[in-house]
């Protein structure tokens, strides 16, 4: 039940990010999220896409450093307190979360949380315990 | 003001009948004692009293820092440790460092020379000698601090560091000269201006600068911002340390080599030969009265050249012009001698980095700065995407230089491939000190 991202190292300075988009937009691959952690001289860009080896295949090419980290998405109703009930039974499990970010779906009924946690395989067991939908990667890539 | 008048100002002729003797000397003590030199002259197919004439200084095979380095620690010393009364080394781990020892005699000479350092500058018992060169296996502190117990004066061994203390100690204790790299004089007048310290009113009258290299300008600025005359001094210590040359204050041009200790020669640095006098190319040292450390054509890949016309002060030991460059990649920075190889190797030892690097070194205010650029491989993202990895690989890079090259960095990860290329070539090191802007 994990999914791929691609991660992307990239500097901090202008024309970066609007290199990566370029090749993306290209090579007709969609963005379904996506996150940036930076400091001030690098980042990281995170990527969940429509087509995962297509995406990382191009920025290779294009001289990037890419990886594919497998991270967690869950879907919750985009209401108040949706949040709050995953890091409840997350936190219960003294499992720590390294980073996420989120986004609603088409619909707009629910949000999809993407989650790097310190331990994914207790993560997605918790979850499933407690009847939280944990996606899978076709799903998440086709939405 | 000459401290040894007797040898100082040998004439020519004298001088060099005294550095010839000297030399047949000390070729045959390293050739009989020092297994180094025996094996690479009779490579060069080359008896000491082969050389009758200073002329024949060329048929003598050169001594390298690499030579140095691979008889770590002590295998180029020409005296039973038992002799030896200290040892110094260049800054470096293993791979880099020069282990050099002294004996009781040769701390005397050491002393003497940088005595007349002193006298040259102008300096008597009456003064009091703020040291702010550091204390340790570099020669700096305990040279200059020799030299001035000699002369009589009164010494501060402050050492390096700590500027808050040394700007009191400036006002307190009222020095009348300074001795640091020139680049640490004018961060201590920064700090003093910020702390409202007028640096003028300071007893301070000479300031004897060295340990990296600096121009004209900086002299301007020094001599200013401090109301001394500052003064420009030479030495490595491979070759013996401070004290090896200085600038007299009546000349303030140009550093007398004292060459009835030394013989100082120019080569063209690719070539090897010996240039004509006057013509740039880089230093090469012959000691001629060290027991312990003797060193046979030592190449400094220091560049500058000889200053023919004779000295004001009366001295008939020649005189180097300021150092205006290495024929290595080497740089100095804070008084500290950085090999791009030093660098190179401590990157090679991180999986997630490279291959290709940079250094860029640079002044910010007073202070001189070095930034290791380096490109990261597919393996700085291997595992989760974290940020934080990555400001840790950072902080390794910066803990690995401060180990090996004993001064801070700054690290910058850059994407791969997005160093500058020089012909196919990344350009190691960018100097934007533009330490040398209206000369050549």
């Amino acid at each position: 039940m994990k999914v791929e991202q691609i991660s992307i190292f990239m500097e901090n300075k202008p024309g970066s990010l609007e290199n990566v988009t370029r090749i993306l937009k290209d090579a007709d691959i969609n963005i379904r999220t996506l996150s940036l952690a930076d400091t001030s001289d690098f980042g990281i860009l995170r990527l969940i896409v429509n087509d995962v080896d297509a995406a990382k295949k191009v920025l290779k090419e294009n001289g990037f450093t890419v990886s594919r980290t497998t991270v967690i998405a869950v879907e919750v109703p985009d209401q108040p307190g949706g949040l709050h009930r995953i890091m409840s039974v997350i936190a219960a499990q003294n499992i720590n979360v390294d980073y996420l970010y989120a986004f609603v779906e088409k619909s707009g009924e629910n949000a999809v949380i993407i989650f790097r946690f310190n331990d994914p395989d207790a993560a997605i067991d918790v979850l499933q315990k407690n009847n939280f939908t944990v996606l899978s990667g076709e799903k998440l890539y086709s939405f | 003001m000459i401290y040894n008048e007797d040898f100082e100002t040998l004439p020519r002729e004298v001088l060099e009948t005294l550095q010839l003797k000297r030399l047949q000397q000390v070729l045959q003590k390293a050739y009989h004692t020092v297994g180094f030199y025996k094996k690479s002259f009779d490579a060069a197919g080359l008896r000491p009293d082969d050389i009758k004439n200073l002329s024949d200084m060329g048929r003598i095979p050169v001594t390298t820092k690499k030579d140095l380095v691979d008889n770590y620690p002590f295998g180029l010393f020409a005296v039973p440790m038992s002799n030896i009364v200290r040892l110094h080394a260049s800054s470096g781990t293993k791979d880099h460092a020069a282990v050099v020892g002294y004996t009781k005699r040769d701390i005397e000479t050491w002393s003497e020379l940088m005595t007349r350092c002193f006298v040259a500058a102008g300096l008597t018992k009456n003064d009091v000698i703020h040291n702010a060169f550091g204390y340790g296996l570099f020669t700096g502190g305990l040279g200059v601090h020799y030299g001035a117990e000699r002369l009589g004066a009164s010494v501060i061994p402050i050492s390096g560091g700590n500027t808050k203390r040394q700007l009191m100690i400036l006002q307190d204790f009222g020095p009348t000269t300074l001795c640091s790299t020139p680049s640490y004089a004018l961060n201590l007048a920064e700090h003093g201006r910020a702390a409202g310290v007028d640096m003028r009113s300071l007893k301070l009258r000479v300031g004897i600068f060295g340990g990296e290299p600096w121009s004209d300008t900086m002299r301007e600025q020094l001599e200013e911002t401090f109301d001394i005359k500052a003064l420009n001094i030479y030495g490595l210590t491979e070759v013996m340390g401070p004290g090896m040359s200085i600038e007299c204050i009546e000349g303030r041009n140009g550093m007398h080599v004292f060459e009835d200790h030394f013989i100082v020669e120019i080569i063209h640095p690719e070539t090897g030969e010996v240039l004509p006098p006057g013509e740039q190319g880089e230093l090469v040292f012959t000691t001629l009265t060290k027991e312990a450390f003797p060193l046979i054509r030592y190449r400094t890949r220091d560049l500058s050249r000889f200053i023919m016309e004779p000295c004001r002060c009366g001295r008939s030991h020649i005189r180097i012009d300021r150092i205006t460059g290495r024929s290595d990649n080497a740089f100095s920075i804070r008084g500290v001698t950085v090999y791009p190889s030093q660098i190179e190797a401590v990157l090679k030892g991180i999986k997630e980095l490279g291959p290709r690097y940079q250094l860029i070194v640079d002044r910010v205010g007073t202070m001189d700065t070095l930034e290791i650029q380096v490109e990261v491989n597919e393996k700085i993202l291997s595992d989760s995407g974290e940020v934080k990895v990555l400001q840790n690989i950072e902080k390794l890079i910066a803990k690995d230089m401060k180990d090996e090259l004993g001064i801070s960095v700054k690290t910058k990860l850059v994407e791969p491939n997005s160093l500058q290329h020089l012909e196919g070539k990344v350009e190691r090191v960018i100097d934007r000190r533009n330490i040398w802007p209206s000369e050549q």
